[in-house]
């Protein structure tokens, strides 16, 4: 589904069924150098079970045109800016890892527009160690293996992602790839880094939420340690669900995020 | 696990897509000998149906076994995925039947398996799809040979039975300068060899058959597929690919591409291909060649330093008028099989007998290790004359175009002792001698 969102167009993922801006809506905000397609099982199952859902390919990634936004409050107003040009009031925002960020940015601007928070493989703050983006600068490809492997916990999930015969870690970094390479002329992958490392106002954000909010975690998450997650938890009141998976959660244990994310959204 | 990196070649052989067992504790991968799978509810059935769920619902389409033999290979060929098939040639006939339609066209080599010269020169143009050959070393000839509805670009890795190496990087180059992709048959080379997907091609398909099983007992087939192919960019430029970028109503409406950014071929070829023309692999197929697989490496070395062996000593023998290996450095692809298989060029090769067809005739029967026998890569040492089987089919002109003569023969060099090979070509070799 193409919307206008700032004059500028950008892709959102409805998850197999025309938008329907009249049911509960889910958006699903995908993480750096990644896109709507890490939410694609998810999404059909919402879709299918009395949702409208957006996924959504941030600016300057995957099927959104435009230049990556700056920080994250530019993102968080693009989010909100999104829902607008839907018809959507409120909306439940889910965010993995940079995505979870946004979403939580975004509840912290208009939390009267936000049903429920979840953010999956989330860490607060989320540094990024000065080796991966000094890595990521000079050779973003080889952050780019740094980060698809830390992001992973086994070479054998099942029934992996989104389906059998996926490897997932050849599908994941071939998606890295192809982001980093869309956006020429500029290192897309130090930019959404540099992002998550430098937002700092989750705390803040956190306290002005009203709504319900989950965190869904990887219990062997290398890149967002799940103990990383304390303070962020306390201040949003969350309830904190773990699921059998690295990182790369949402590809590695879809059955179980599947069910935390009913759990999480009462669906 | 953990690490900067995937890790090694070996270690992806033994364990990629398999962990021990969650049910039984099994360390080797369980075989699943079934045709179905049991849904949990009418609910979690249809959310299989629908793909908003991940599992397995029939062996056409999926299975936990097969399912490891895929995503082994993917993993060693450093892909995104792959599907199993029935065999090498069910491998071919997906990848293009997924991209191709009546009206399409191809670009392939001219130095082709002769199972691959039939199918596109002769079956699928009963279809409707057409195919121009090119010398695989001829780079204008590539070019010029593409059209408004060419939908793929198409060699082998080591061109049979020359064994031209095909030049990937800038094949491909070509193929992504007209919004094609470059699908490539690496059986003889597999991926221990080379990595096609590291120089630019975007779908590699196995023969199972041969290497990857090694052993010579079962037929199977395997394409996996990089991901990194821009589907899109080619239908938004050129229209190409509906298939994949368009809503498929044989499918809920998918637009394949929208699905998945990185597996669209796949799910096309795994949603469509297998369940409608259905040349999927027995989970008990998979599961051989999975053991032949966790040798590779180890195999693969040998065929190699034996191959070496065997081309240097047909290279020095007075009824030797050539040996067509790329290790040679008479080969015409000598300084590209540098580059590209820096491992080496595989363990299967051609050479001409100065004598008669008699001779030949009589070199092949006095052979004892060797077997006279239609096949590649096994673990046995093989022989077989090409312009009597497996490339019968063409005529004088063609079988020159592909770098054949009547007294040509090809080797396929197994894991024997080399100086017994050394031996039994000896043997052979005085007995077509004498036959004059």
């Amino acid at each position: 589904m193409k919307l206008i969102v700032n004059n500028v167009e950008a892709y959102a993922y409805t998850g197999g069924k025309p938008f329907d801006p009249a049911l509960p809506c889910v958006v699903f905000i995908h993480g750096a150098i990644h896109d709507h397609s890490d939410w694609t099982l998810l999404a059909r199952w919402f879709a299918h079970h009395g949702h409208s859902v957006l996924a959504v390919d941030l600016p300057g990634h995957g099927r959104s045109v435009g230049q990556p936004l700056a920080d994250m409050p530019a993102l968080a107003r693009w989010v909100l800016a999104l829902l607008d040009a839907a018809g959507v009031e409120r909306a439940a925002l889910v965010g993995h890892s940079m995505g979870s960020l946004i979403a939580l940015a975004a509840a912290g601007q208009a939390p009267q527009r936000v049903s429920h928070l979840v953010m999956l493989g989330t860490a607060y703050p989320m540094k990024v160690s000065d080796a991966l983006l000094s890595t990521a600068r000079e050779r973003p490809l080889q952050a780019i293996d740094m980060v698809n492997s830390f992001s992973h916990s086994t070479w054998a999930p099942k029934p992996s992602y989104p389906g059998p015969g996926t490897w997932l870690h050849g599908a994941e970094r071939a998606l890295m790839r192809r982001t980093q390479a869309s956006q020429t002329g500029r290192n897309l992958f130090e930019h959404d880094f540099q992002l998550c490392n430098s937002y700092d106002q989750g705390l803040n954000d956190a306290a002005r939420l009203t709504c319900p909010s989950t965190l869904i975690l990887g219990a062997r998450d290398q890149m967002t340690s799940p103990k990383q997650t304390k303070e962020l938890a306390a201040a949003l009141k969350a309830r904190v669900l773990t699921v059998d998976a690295g990182h790369s959660l949402m590809t590695e244990a879809p059955e179980q995020v599947l069910n935390a994310m009913r759990q999480a959204l009462g669906a | 696990m953990s690490g900067y990196a995937d890790p090694g070649f070996d270690t992806l052989a033994l364990h990629a897509g398999t962990a021990p067992d969650a049910a039984t504790g099994a360390r080797a991968v369980p075989l699943h000998l079934t045709t179905s799978f049991v849904f949990e509810s009418s609910e979690h059935a249809a959310s299989l149906f629908n793909m908003e769920r991940p599992g397995h619902v029939y062996s056409r389409i999926s299975n936990p076994t097969t399912a490891v033999f895929e995503e082994r290979v993917a993993a060693l060929e450093g892909g995104a995925g792959a599907i199993a098939t029935a065999s090498g040639q069910a491998a071919l006939h997906l990848a293009i039947a997924t991209l191709c339609g009546a009206g399409s066209h191809i670009v392939a080599s001219s130095a082709l398996y002769g199972g691959s010269h039939n199918l596109l020169h002769y079956t699928l143009s009963r279809f409707g799809i057409a195919t121009t050959f090119v010398k695989p070393g001829d780079l204008d000839g590539w070019r010029a040979a593409i059209r408004p509805n060419t939908k793929l670009l198409f060699g082998e890795t080591l061109g049979n039975p020359g064994l031209d190496v095909l030049d990937i990087p800038n094949i491909s180059q070509i193929a992504h300068e007209a919004h094609l992709p470059l699908l490539v048959d690496s059986t003889l080379t597999t991926p221990y060899l080379i990595k096609p997907f590291e120089h630019g091609a975007d779908l590699v398909y196995h023969s199972a058959t041969k290497f990857l099983s090694g052993h010579g007992t079962v037929v199977g087939g395997v394409l996996a597929d990089s991901g990194l192919f821009d589907w899109d960019a080619a239908h938004a430029k050129h229209g190409l690919f509906p298939e994949l970028c368009e809503p498929y109503a044989g499918f809920h409406g998918m637009t394949f591409s929208e699905e998945s950014t990185v597996g669209a071929f796949l799910l096309r070829a795994r949603r469509e291909g297998l369940r409608d023309f259905g040349a999927c692999m027995s989970p008990h197929t998979a599961w051989l060649i999975l053991q032949g697989i966790e040798t590779l490496s180890l195999r693969m070395e040998r065929h190699v330093a034996n191959a070496r062996k065997v081309a240097q000593f047909l290279a020095s023998h007075p009824l030797v008028e050539s040996v067509g290996y790329p290790d040679l450095e008479s080969h015409p692809s000598h300084a590209l099989a540098k580059q590209l298989l820096p491992r080496g060029a595989g363990s299967v090769f051609s050479f001409n007998l100065k004598g008669s067809r008699k001779q030949g005739k009589a070199f092949i029967e006095a052979l004892r290790i060797f077997s006279h026998l239609a096949n590649v890569g096994d673990c046995r040492s093989l022989v077989i004359h090409p312009a009597s089987t497996t490339h019968f089919r063409m005529d004088d002109a063609a079988l020159a175009q592909a770098g054949i003569t009547a007294g040509t023969i090809r080797l396929s060099i197994g894991l024997e002792d080399a100086d017994d090979l050394l031996d039994d070509l000896k043997r052979a070799l005085k007995t077509a001698e004498k036959a004059q």
